[in-house]
Protein backbone atom coordinates (compact mmCIF):
# COMPACT_ATOMS: atom_id res chain seq x y z
CA UNK A 1 0.00 0.00 0.00
CA UNK A 2 1.33 3.39 -1.01
CA UNK A 3 -0.89 6.46 -0.96
CA UNK A 4 0.41 9.86 -1.95
CA UNK A 5 -2.08 12.55 -0.98
CA UNK A 6 -1.93 16.20 -1.91
CA UNK A 7 -4.12 18.59 0.07
CA UNK A 8 -4.41 22.04 -1.47
CA UNK A 9 -6.23 25.26 -0.65
CA UNK A 10 -5.75 28.65 1.01
CA UNK A 11 -3.70 29.34 4.11
CA UNK A 12 -5.99 29.36 7.15
CA UNK A 13 -8.23 26.55 5.88
CA UNK A 14 -6.36 23.98 7.93
CA UNK A 15 -4.72 22.41 4.89
CA UNK A 16 -1.40 21.81 6.67
CA UNK A 17 -2.89 20.63 9.95
CA UNK A 18 -5.26 18.24 8.17
CA UNK A 19 -2.23 16.69 6.50
CA UNK A 20 -0.42 16.43 9.84
CA UNK A 21 -3.43 14.74 11.37
CA UNK A 22 -3.42 12.14 8.61
CA UNK A 23 0.35 11.57 8.89
CA UNK A 24 0.04 11.21 12.65
CA UNK A 25 -2.75 8.64 12.26
CA UNK A 26 -0.57 6.65 9.86
CA UNK A 27 2.30 6.75 12.34
CA UNK A 28 0.04 5.46 15.14
CA UNK A 29 -0.70 2.46 12.92
CA UNK A 30 3.05 1.84 12.50
CA UNK A 31 2.99 2.79 8.85
CA UNK A 32 5.74 4.77 7.17
CA UNK A 33 4.68 8.39 6.75
CA UNK A 34 6.06 11.69 5.48
CA UNK A 35 4.53 15.17 5.44
CA UNK A 36 5.87 18.01 3.33
CA UNK A 37 4.37 21.50 3.29
CA UNK A 38 4.62 24.07 0.56
CA UNK A 39 6.48 26.89 2.27
CA UNK A 40 6.53 29.68 -0.28
CA UNK A 41 6.51 33.36 0.77
CA UNK A 42 2.86 32.98 1.68
CA UNK A 43 0.50 33.98 4.43
CA UNK A 44 -3.06 33.53 5.59
CA UNK A 45 -5.23 33.76 2.48
CA UNK A 46 -2.37 32.80 0.15
CA UNK A 47 -2.12 29.37 -1.45
CA UNK A 48 -1.10 26.50 0.78
CA UNK A 49 -0.67 22.81 0.18
CA UNK A 50 0.95 19.77 1.70
CA UNK A 51 1.85 16.28 0.57
CA UNK A 52 1.30 13.25 2.77
CA UNK A 53 2.77 9.86 1.92
CA UNK A 54 1.56 6.78 3.80
CA UNK A 55 3.09 3.43 2.96
CA UNK A 56 3.67 -0.10 4.26
CA UNK A 57 7.24 0.12 2.94
CA UNK A 58 9.96 2.66 3.80
CA UNK A 59 9.32 5.85 1.82
CA UNK A 60 12.07 6.65 -0.66
CA UNK A 61 11.02 9.97 -2.17
CA UNK A 62 8.78 11.88 0.26
CA UNK A 63 7.76 14.39 -2.42
CA UNK A 64 4.20 14.20 -3.70
CA UNK A 65 4.44 15.23 -7.34
CA UNK A 66 2.00 12.68 -8.78
CA UNK A 67 -0.68 12.25 -6.10
CA UNK A 68 -2.88 9.17 -5.94
CA UNK A 69 -5.45 11.39 -4.23
CA UNK A 70 -5.91 15.14 -4.53
CA UNK A 71 -8.02 17.04 -2.00
CA UNK A 72 -9.00 20.53 -3.13
CA UNK A 73 -10.45 23.32 -1.05
CA UNK A 74 -10.22 26.17 -3.57
CA UNK A 75 -10.73 26.73 -7.28
CA UNK A 76 -7.09 27.74 -7.98
CA UNK A 77 -5.95 24.56 -6.22
CA UNK A 78 -8.07 22.44 -8.57
CA UNK A 79 -6.79 24.30 -11.63
CA UNK A 80 -3.19 23.95 -10.50
CA UNK A 81 -3.09 20.31 -9.45
CA UNK A 82 -5.81 18.53 -11.47
CA UNK A 83 -3.32 17.45 -14.13
CA UNK A 84 -0.85 16.05 -11.61
CA UNK A 85 -3.10 13.24 -10.33
CA UNK A 86 -2.12 9.75 -11.54
CA UNK A 87 -4.53 8.16 -14.04
CA UNK A 88 -7.04 6.13 -12.04
CA UNK A 89 -6.48 8.38 -9.01
CA UNK A 90 -9.03 10.32 -7.02
CA UNK A 91 -9.97 13.96 -6.67
CA UNK A 92 -11.95 14.95 -3.59
CA UNK A 93 -13.53 18.37 -3.88
CA UNK A 94 -14.98 20.44 -1.11
CA UNK A 95 -18.01 21.37 -3.18
CA UNK A 96 -19.16 23.93 -0.61
CA UNK A 97 -16.20 26.05 -1.76
CA UNK A 98 -15.40 24.87 -5.29
CA UNK A 99 -18.10 24.93 -7.94
CA UNK A 100 -16.41 23.96 -11.17
CA UNK A 101 -16.00 20.45 -12.52
CA UNK A 102 -12.96 18.28 -13.08
CA UNK A 103 -12.04 18.21 -16.77
CA UNK A 104 -10.43 14.75 -16.75
CA UNK A 105 -12.38 11.54 -17.16
CA UNK A 106 -9.67 9.09 -16.05
CA UNK A 107 -9.96 9.88 -12.33
CA UNK A 108 -12.63 9.25 -9.72
CA UNK A 109 -14.20 12.50 -8.57
CA UNK A 110 -16.03 12.90 -5.31
CA UNK A 111 -17.81 16.15 -4.48
CA UNK A 112 -18.30 16.61 -0.77
CA UNK A 113 -20.26 19.60 0.56
CA UNK A 114 -17.99 19.59 3.61
CA UNK A 115 -18.85 23.02 5.02
CA UNK A 116 -22.55 22.34 4.68
CA UNK A 117 -22.22 19.05 6.53
CA UNK A 118 -20.07 20.73 9.18
CA UNK A 119 -22.85 23.33 9.66
CA UNK A 120 -25.36 20.52 10.07
CA UNK A 121 -23.15 18.98 12.76
CA UNK A 122 -23.20 22.41 14.38
CA UNK A 123 -19.51 23.26 14.04
CA UNK A 124 -18.22 24.88 10.83
CA UNK A 125 -14.64 24.16 11.90
CA UNK A 126 -14.86 20.41 11.33
CA UNK A 127 -15.28 20.64 7.53
CA UNK A 128 -11.84 19.18 6.88
CA UNK A 129 -12.67 16.15 9.01
CA UNK A 130 -15.68 15.47 6.75
CA UNK A 131 -13.31 15.23 3.78
CA UNK A 132 -10.82 13.19 5.77
CA UNK A 133 -13.62 10.76 6.64
CA UNK A 134 -14.43 10.35 2.94
CA UNK A 135 -10.76 9.80 2.13
CA UNK A 136 -10.47 7.12 4.81
CA UNK A 137 -13.53 5.31 3.47
CA UNK A 138 -12.22 5.38 -0.10
CA UNK A 139 -8.62 4.38 0.59
CA UNK A 140 -8.63 2.53 3.90
CA UNK A 141 -5.20 4.04 4.62
CA UNK A 142 -5.95 4.63 8.29
CA UNK A 143 -8.93 4.13 10.60
CA UNK A 144 -11.19 6.82 12.00
CA UNK A 145 -10.07 5.67 15.46
CA UNK A 146 -6.44 6.54 14.65
CA UNK A 147 -7.45 10.02 13.48
CA UNK A 148 -9.40 10.58 16.71
CA UNK A 149 -6.37 9.32 18.65
CA UNK A 150 -4.18 11.80 16.72
CA UNK A 151 -6.56 14.66 17.50
CA UNK A 152 -5.85 14.06 21.19
CA UNK A 153 -2.17 14.67 20.47
CA UNK A 154 -2.40 17.41 17.86
CA UNK A 155 -5.05 19.56 19.54
CA UNK A 156 -4.09 21.47 22.69
CA UNK A 157 -6.03 20.17 25.76
CA UNK A 158 -8.30 23.24 25.81
CA UNK A 159 -9.56 22.21 22.35
CA UNK A 160 -10.28 18.59 23.23
CA UNK A 161 -13.97 19.51 23.45
CA UNK A 162 -13.81 19.62 19.61
CA UNK A 163 -13.08 15.89 19.38
CA UNK A 164 -16.70 14.58 19.44
CA UNK A 165 -17.69 16.97 16.62
CA UNK A 166 -14.64 15.87 14.63
CA UNK A 167 -15.54 12.22 15.14
CA UNK A 168 -19.05 12.89 13.89
CA UNK A 169 -17.64 14.75 10.88
CA UNK A 170 -15.28 11.86 10.06
CA UNK A 171 -18.20 9.42 10.25
CA UNK A 172 -20.47 11.62 8.13
CA UNK A 173 -17.73 11.93 5.49
CA UNK A 174 -17.20 8.17 5.44
CA UNK A 175 -20.93 7.59 5.12
CA UNK A 176 -21.19 10.05 2.24
CA UNK A 177 -18.26 8.42 0.43
CA UNK A 178 -20.00 5.08 0.75
CA UNK A 179 -23.25 6.49 -0.70
CA UNK A 180 -21.49 8.30 -3.57
CA UNK A 181 -18.91 5.59 -4.26
CA UNK B 1 9.68 4.66 23.46
CA UNK B 2 7.06 5.58 20.90
CA UNK B 3 7.62 7.57 17.76
CA UNK B 4 6.71 11.21 17.35
CA UNK B 5 6.17 13.26 14.22
CA UNK B 6 8.81 15.96 13.92
CA UNK B 7 10.04 18.54 11.43
CA UNK B 8 13.63 18.19 10.26
CA UNK B 9 14.48 21.62 11.66
CA UNK B 10 13.06 20.70 15.07
CA UNK B 11 14.94 17.40 15.03
CA UNK B 12 18.24 19.25 14.54
CA UNK B 13 17.43 21.28 17.67
CA UNK B 14 16.40 18.29 19.76
CA UNK B 15 19.33 16.24 18.49
CA UNK B 16 21.75 19.01 19.46
CA UNK B 17 20.31 19.26 22.99
CA UNK B 18 20.58 15.49 23.41
CA UNK B 19 24.19 15.75 22.25
CA UNK B 20 24.91 18.14 25.13
CA UNK B 21 24.73 21.40 23.19
CA UNK B 22 23.71 24.16 25.58
CA UNK B 23 24.57 27.25 23.52
CA UNK B 24 22.88 28.40 20.34
CA UNK B 25 23.44 31.67 18.52
CA UNK B 26 21.64 32.42 15.28
CA UNK B 27 19.56 34.70 13.15
CA UNK B 28 16.27 33.68 11.49
CA UNK B 29 16.07 32.82 7.81
CA UNK B 30 13.69 30.63 5.83
CA UNK B 31 13.74 27.64 5.41
CA UNK B 32 15.46 26.90 8.75
CA UNK B 33 13.61 29.27 11.14
CA UNK B 34 11.80 26.43 12.94
CA UNK B 35 15.20 25.48 14.38
CA UNK B 36 15.86 28.72 16.31
CA UNK B 37 12.13 28.80 17.08
CA UNK B 38 12.38 25.35 18.67
CA UNK B 39 15.55 26.14 20.58
CA UNK B 40 14.20 29.48 21.81
CA UNK B 41 11.66 27.39 23.72
CA UNK B 42 13.81 24.37 24.62
CA UNK B 43 17.09 25.98 25.70
CA UNK B 44 15.66 27.91 28.68
CA UNK B 45 13.88 24.71 29.82
CA UNK B 46 17.22 22.93 30.27
CA UNK B 47 19.30 25.86 31.49
CA UNK B 48 20.90 26.48 28.11
CA UNK B 49 21.53 29.71 26.23
CA UNK B 50 19.50 30.77 23.21
CA UNK B 51 20.50 34.08 21.76
CA UNK B 52 19.18 35.72 18.63
CA UNK B 53 22.11 37.72 17.32
CA UNK B 54 21.75 40.93 15.34
CA UNK B 55 23.23 39.23 12.27
CA UNK B 56 24.85 36.03 11.05
CA UNK B 57 28.26 37.69 11.39
CA UNK B 58 27.61 38.23 15.09
CA UNK B 59 26.21 34.74 15.54
CA UNK B 60 29.28 32.97 14.16
CA UNK B 61 31.59 35.11 16.30
CA UNK B 62 29.50 34.29 19.39
CA UNK B 63 30.05 30.65 18.42
CA UNK B 64 33.80 31.37 18.36
CA UNK B 65 33.59 32.74 21.89
CA UNK B 66 31.56 29.88 23.34
CA UNK B 67 33.66 27.25 21.55
CA UNK B 68 36.82 28.92 22.85
CA UNK B 69 35.43 28.54 26.36
CA UNK B 70 34.99 24.81 25.70
CA UNK B 71 31.20 24.77 25.34
CA UNK B 72 29.24 22.58 22.92
CA UNK B 73 27.79 25.25 20.65
CA UNK B 74 25.77 25.44 17.45
CA UNK B 75 24.57 28.00 14.94
CA UNK B 76 22.31 27.59 11.94
CA UNK B 77 21.26 29.47 8.87
CA UNK B 78 20.43 29.07 5.21
CA UNK B 79 22.60 29.78 2.18
CA UNK B 80 22.95 33.61 2.15
CA UNK B 81 23.45 33.54 5.92
CA UNK B 82 26.25 30.99 5.54
CA UNK B 83 27.98 33.28 3.05
CA UNK B 84 28.00 35.96 5.75
CA UNK B 85 29.50 33.49 8.25
CA UNK B 86 32.44 32.38 6.13
CA UNK B 87 35.02 34.71 7.71
CA UNK B 88 34.07 33.44 11.15
CA UNK B 89 34.21 29.81 10.02
CA UNK B 90 37.74 30.34 8.70
CA UNK B 91 38.72 31.84 12.10
CA UNK B 92 37.16 28.85 13.91
CA UNK B 93 39.22 26.53 11.73
CA UNK B 94 42.37 28.59 12.30
CA UNK B 95 41.86 28.55 16.07
CA UNK B 96 40.93 24.82 15.94
CA UNK B 97 37.60 25.33 17.66
CA UNK B 98 34.90 22.66 17.59
CA UNK B 99 31.30 23.64 16.86
CA UNK B 100 28.36 22.58 14.71
CA UNK B 101 27.17 24.80 11.88
CA UNK B 102 23.86 24.01 10.17
CA UNK B 103 23.06 25.02 6.60
CA UNK B 104 19.53 24.31 5.35
CA UNK B 105 20.20 25.26 1.75
CA UNK B 106 17.96 27.34 -0.49
CA UNK B 107 18.06 28.52 -4.08
CA UNK B 108 20.90 30.84 -5.08
CA UNK B 109 23.10 32.61 -6.01
CA UNK B 110 22.35 35.98 -4.46
CA UNK B 111 19.18 36.40 -2.47
CA UNK B 112 17.82 33.61 -4.69
CA UNK B 113 14.68 32.17 -3.16
CA UNK B 114 13.55 30.08 -0.21
CA UNK B 115 13.00 26.85 -2.16
CA UNK B 116 15.19 23.78 -1.51
CA UNK B 117 18.60 23.50 -3.21
CA UNK B 118 21.98 21.78 -2.90
CA UNK B 119 24.16 24.43 -4.46
CA UNK B 120 26.35 25.11 -1.41
CA UNK B 121 28.29 21.83 -1.71
CA UNK B 122 31.50 23.54 -2.81
CA UNK B 123 31.14 26.22 -0.13
CA UNK B 124 30.63 23.61 2.59
CA UNK B 125 33.18 20.97 1.67
CA UNK B 126 35.99 22.86 -0.03
CA UNK B 127 36.50 25.62 2.51
CA UNK B 128 34.02 28.42 1.88
CA UNK B 129 36.14 30.99 3.69
CA UNK B 130 39.74 32.03 3.10
CA UNK B 131 42.74 29.82 3.72
CA UNK B 132 43.52 26.14 3.25
CA UNK B 133 40.95 24.06 5.07
CA UNK B 134 38.22 21.43 4.92
CA UNK B 135 35.01 21.08 6.91
CA UNK B 136 33.63 17.77 8.03
CA UNK B 137 30.23 17.89 6.30
CA UNK B 138 27.38 15.56 7.24
CA UNK B 139 24.38 15.22 4.91
CA UNK B 140 21.37 13.41 6.42
CA UNK B 141 18.49 12.31 4.17
CA UNK B 142 15.70 11.87 6.72
CA UNK B 143 14.46 13.30 10.01
CA UNK B 144 15.52 10.14 11.86
CA UNK B 145 19.00 10.36 10.39
CA UNK B 146 19.26 13.96 11.62
CA UNK B 147 18.66 12.71 15.17
CA UNK B 148 21.19 9.91 14.68
CA UNK B 149 23.87 12.23 13.26
CA UNK B 150 23.72 15.17 15.68
CA UNK B 151 25.70 13.46 18.45
CA UNK B 152 28.19 12.28 15.83
CA UNK B 153 28.58 15.87 14.60
CA UNK B 154 29.48 17.19 18.06
CA UNK B 155 31.73 14.21 18.84
CA UNK B 156 33.69 14.58 15.59
CA UNK B 157 34.10 18.30 16.24
CA UNK B 158 35.49 17.72 19.73
CA UNK B 159 37.66 14.77 18.70
CA UNK B 160 39.39 16.63 15.88
CA UNK B 161 39.01 20.20 17.21
CA UNK B 162 37.25 21.34 14.06
CA UNK B 163 33.96 22.95 13.03
CA UNK B 164 31.45 20.44 11.61
CA UNK B 165 28.81 21.32 9.04
CA UNK B 166 25.37 19.70 8.97
CA UNK B 167 24.13 20.22 5.42
CA UNK B 168 20.50 19.80 4.40
CA UNK B 169 18.05 21.48 2.06
CA UNK B 170 14.71 23.18 2.55
CA UNK B 171 12.77 19.95 2.11
CA UNK B 172 14.71 18.16 4.84
CA UNK B 173 14.17 21.12 7.18
CA UNK B 174 10.45 21.50 6.48
CA UNK B 175 9.43 17.86 6.18
CA UNK B 176 7.85 15.91 9.03
CA UNK B 177 8.63 12.25 9.58
CA UNK B 178 8.27 9.90 12.55
CA UNK B 179 11.34 9.78 14.77
CA UNK B 180 12.45 7.59 17.62
CA UNK B 181 14.21 9.89 20.06
CA UNK B 182 15.19 7.22 22.57
CA UNK B 183 16.06 7.89 26.18
CA UNK B 184 17.99 11.03 27.06
CA UNK B 185 21.51 9.82 27.78
CA UNK B 186 24.24 11.31 29.90
CA UNK B 187 26.62 12.87 27.34
CA UNK B 188 30.28 12.01 27.77
CA UNK B 189 32.29 14.93 26.48
CA UNK B 190 36.04 14.82 25.98
CA UNK B 191 38.10 17.06 28.28
CA UNK B 192 39.14 20.34 26.67
CA UNK B 193 42.39 21.29 28.42
CA UNK B 194 43.00 23.92 25.72
CA UNK B 195 39.81 25.89 26.49
CA UNK B 196 40.04 29.46 27.82
CA UNK B 197 38.29 28.95 31.13
CA UNK B 198 40.64 30.73 33.50
CA UNK B 199 44.16 29.94 34.76
CA UNK B 200 43.04 27.54 37.53
CA UNK B 201 46.56 27.37 38.93
CA UNK B 202 48.22 26.72 35.58
CA UNK B 203 51.38 28.68 34.82
CA UNK B 204 50.55 29.47 31.20
CA UNK B 205 47.31 30.98 29.91
CA UNK B 206 45.36 29.17 27.18
CA UNK B 207 45.13 31.50 24.21
CA UNK B 208 42.49 31.11 21.50
CA UNK B 209 43.77 32.79 18.38
CA UNK B 210 44.11 32.36 14.63
CA UNK B 211 46.86 34.94 14.09
CA UNK B 212 50.19 33.41 13.06
CA UNK B 213 52.30 36.39 12.11
CA UNK B 214 55.43 34.39 11.29
CA UNK B 215 54.92 32.66 7.89
CA UNK B 216 56.72 29.54 9.06
CA UNK B 217 54.48 29.26 12.12
CA UNK B 218 51.49 29.69 9.82
CA UNK B 219 52.77 27.05 7.43
CA UNK B 220 53.22 24.67 10.35
CA UNK B 221 49.64 25.27 11.47
CA UNK B 222 48.48 24.41 7.93
CA UNK B 223 50.56 21.24 8.00
CA UNK B 224 49.06 20.33 11.37
CA UNK B 225 45.55 20.90 10.02
CA UNK B 226 46.23 18.75 6.98
CA UNK B 227 47.72 15.93 9.04
CA UNK B 228 44.43 16.00 10.93
CA UNK B 229 42.43 16.06 7.66
CA UNK B 230 44.36 13.01 6.39
CA UNK B 231 43.38 11.17 9.56
CA UNK B 232 39.72 12.22 9.18
CA UNK B 233 39.69 11.20 5.50
CA UNK B 234 41.08 7.77 6.41
CA UNK B 235 38.76 7.09 9.34
CA UNK B 236 35.50 8.98 9.04
CA UNK B 237 33.97 8.33 5.58
CA UNK B 238 30.28 7.41 5.85
CA UNK B 239 27.92 6.31 3.10
CA UNK B 240 24.90 4.15 2.33
CA UNK B 241 24.75 1.57 -0.45
CA UNK B 242 21.30 1.07 -1.98
CA UNK B 243 20.62 -1.75 -4.47
CA UNK B 244 24.31 -1.67 -5.33
CA UNK B 245 24.54 -5.46 -5.76
CA UNK B 246 25.24 -6.10 -9.45
CA UNK B 247 24.48 -2.47 -10.37
CA UNK B 248 25.64 -1.48 -13.84
CA UNK B 249 24.39 2.09 -13.57
CA UNK B 250 25.51 3.58 -10.26
CA UNK B 251 23.74 6.72 -9.12
CA UNK B 252 25.38 9.04 -6.60
CA UNK B 253 23.33 11.58 -4.70
CA UNK B 254 23.04 12.94 -1.16
CA UNK B 255 20.25 14.27 1.06
CA UNK B 256 16.88 14.88 -0.58
CA UNK B 257 18.24 14.11 -4.07
CA UNK B 258 19.21 10.66 -2.78
CA UNK B 259 15.64 10.02 -1.59
CA UNK B 260 14.41 10.87 -5.10
CA UNK B 261 17.09 8.61 -6.63
CA UNK B 262 16.03 5.69 -4.41
CA UNK B 263 12.54 5.88 -5.91
CA UNK B 264 14.04 6.08 -9.41
CA UNK B 265 16.31 3.08 -8.69
CA UNK B 266 13.30 1.07 -7.46
CA UNK B 267 11.40 1.89 -10.65
CA UNK B 268 14.41 1.08 -12.84
CA UNK B 269 14.91 -2.27 -11.08
CA UNK B 270 11.21 -3.05 -11.62
CA UNK B 271 11.87 -2.56 -15.35
CA UNK B 272 14.84 -4.92 -15.20
CA UNK B 273 17.49 -2.16 -15.32
CA UNK B 274 20.42 -2.87 -13.00
CA UNK B 275 20.64 0.49 -11.24
CA UNK B 276 21.95 1.20 -7.73
CA UNK B 277 22.85 4.14 -5.54
CA UNK B 278 25.77 5.26 -3.40
CA UNK B 279 24.65 7.94 -0.97
CA UNK B 280 27.51 9.85 0.65
CA UNK B 281 26.62 10.69 4.27
CA UNK B 282 29.91 12.50 4.84
CA UNK B 283 30.38 14.88 1.90
CA UNK B 284 33.79 15.65 3.33
CA UNK B 285 35.54 13.35 3.89
CA UNK B 286 34.09 12.23 0.55
CA UNK B 287 33.57 8.45 0.44
CA UNK B 288 35.75 8.07 -2.65
CA UNK B 289 36.92 4.58 -1.72
CA UNK B 290 33.50 2.96 -2.19
CA UNK B 291 32.97 4.87 -5.44
CA UNK B 292 36.33 3.72 -6.81
CA UNK B 293 35.42 0.16 -5.86
CA UNK B 294 32.02 0.36 -7.56
CA UNK B 295 33.62 1.87 -10.69
CA UNK B 296 35.54 -1.37 -11.26
CA UNK B 297 32.33 -3.21 -12.15
CA UNK B 298 29.89 -0.42 -13.16
CA UNK B 299 29.21 0.52 -16.77
CA UNK B 300 28.69 4.15 -15.86
CA UNK B 301 27.81 6.59 -13.07
CA UNK B 302 24.99 9.14 -12.88
CA UNK B 303 25.28 11.89 -10.29
CA UNK B 304 22.04 13.67 -9.39
CA UNK B 305 22.07 16.96 -7.48
CA UNK B 306 19.87 19.96 -6.85
CA UNK B 307 22.61 22.12 -8.36
CA UNK B 308 24.39 22.60 -11.70
CA UNK B 309 26.83 19.86 -10.70
CA UNK B 310 29.18 20.19 -7.74
CA UNK B 311 29.54 16.79 -6.03
CA UNK B 312 29.90 15.29 -9.52
CA UNK B 313 33.48 16.65 -9.55
CA UNK B 314 34.36 14.53 -6.51
CA UNK B 315 32.67 11.52 -8.09
CA UNK B 316 34.77 12.00 -11.24
CA UNK B 317 37.95 12.25 -9.14
CA UNK B 318 37.07 9.01 -7.38
CA UNK B 319 36.05 7.16 -10.57
CA UNK B 320 39.29 8.44 -12.12
CA UNK B 321 38.35 7.69 -15.73
CA UNK B 322 37.45 4.04 -15.12
CA UNK B 323 33.98 4.61 -16.62
CA UNK B 324 31.88 7.60 -17.75
CA UNK B 325 30.29 9.83 -15.10
CA UNK B 326 27.11 11.61 -16.19
CA UNK B 327 25.19 14.33 -14.43
CA UNK B 328 21.58 15.32 -14.03
CA UNK B 329 20.52 18.27 -11.94
CA UNK B 330 17.84 20.87 -11.35
CA UNK B 331 18.70 24.00 -9.47
CA UNK B 332 17.56 27.41 -8.24
CA UNK B 333 14.98 25.77 -5.97
CA UNK B 334 13.64 23.33 -8.57
CA UNK B 335 13.53 19.73 -7.36
CA UNK B 336 14.11 16.88 -9.84
CA UNK B 337 11.17 14.52 -10.35
CA UNK B 338 11.52 10.77 -9.92
CA UNK B 339 10.28 10.38 -13.51
CA UNK B 340 13.04 12.71 -14.78
CA UNK B 341 15.76 10.72 -13.00
CA UNK B 342 14.27 7.47 -14.30
CA UNK B 343 14.35 8.87 -17.85
CA UNK B 344 18.05 9.71 -17.38
CA UNK B 345 18.74 6.17 -16.17
CA UNK B 346 16.93 4.73 -19.19
CA UNK B 347 19.13 6.77 -21.52
CA UNK B 348 22.16 5.02 -20.02
CA UNK B 349 20.97 1.45 -20.36
CA UNK B 350 23.30 0.62 -23.27
CA UNK B 351 26.33 1.65 -21.30
CA UNK B 352 26.19 5.38 -21.38
CA UNK B 353 26.17 6.81 -24.90
CA UNK B 354 23.91 9.57 -23.74
CA UNK B 355 24.84 12.44 -25.97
Amino acid sequence: MLEEILIAGFGGQGVLSTGQLLANAGMIEDKHVAWIPSYGPEMRGGTANCGVTISDEPISSPLVTEPTTLIVMTRPALEKFEKAVVPGGRILINSSLVEQDVKRDDVTVLKIPANQIAEEIGNPRVANSVILGALIKLTGIVTIESVVESLKKVLPPRRHNMIPANREALERGAQLAEELG
Amino acid sequence: MSKILMKGNEAIGEGAIRAGCRHFFGYPITPQSELPHYLAKRMPEIGGVFLQAESEVSAINMVYGAAGAGMRVMTSSSSPGLSLMQEGISYLVGAELPCVIVNIMRGGPGLGNIAPAQSDYFQSTKGGGHGDYKLITLAPESVQEIIDLMAKAFDLGDQYRTPVMLLGDGILGQMMEPVELGEIQEVKQAAKPWAATGMRGRGKPNIINSLYIDPEDCENINKKLFAKYAQIAAKEQMWEEYQLEGAEIVLTAYGTAARICKSAVDKARAKGIKAGLIRPITLWPFPGSVIARAAETAKCFLTVEMSMGQMVEDVRLAVNGTCPVYFYGRTGGVVPLVSDVLAEIEKLVDGGDRE
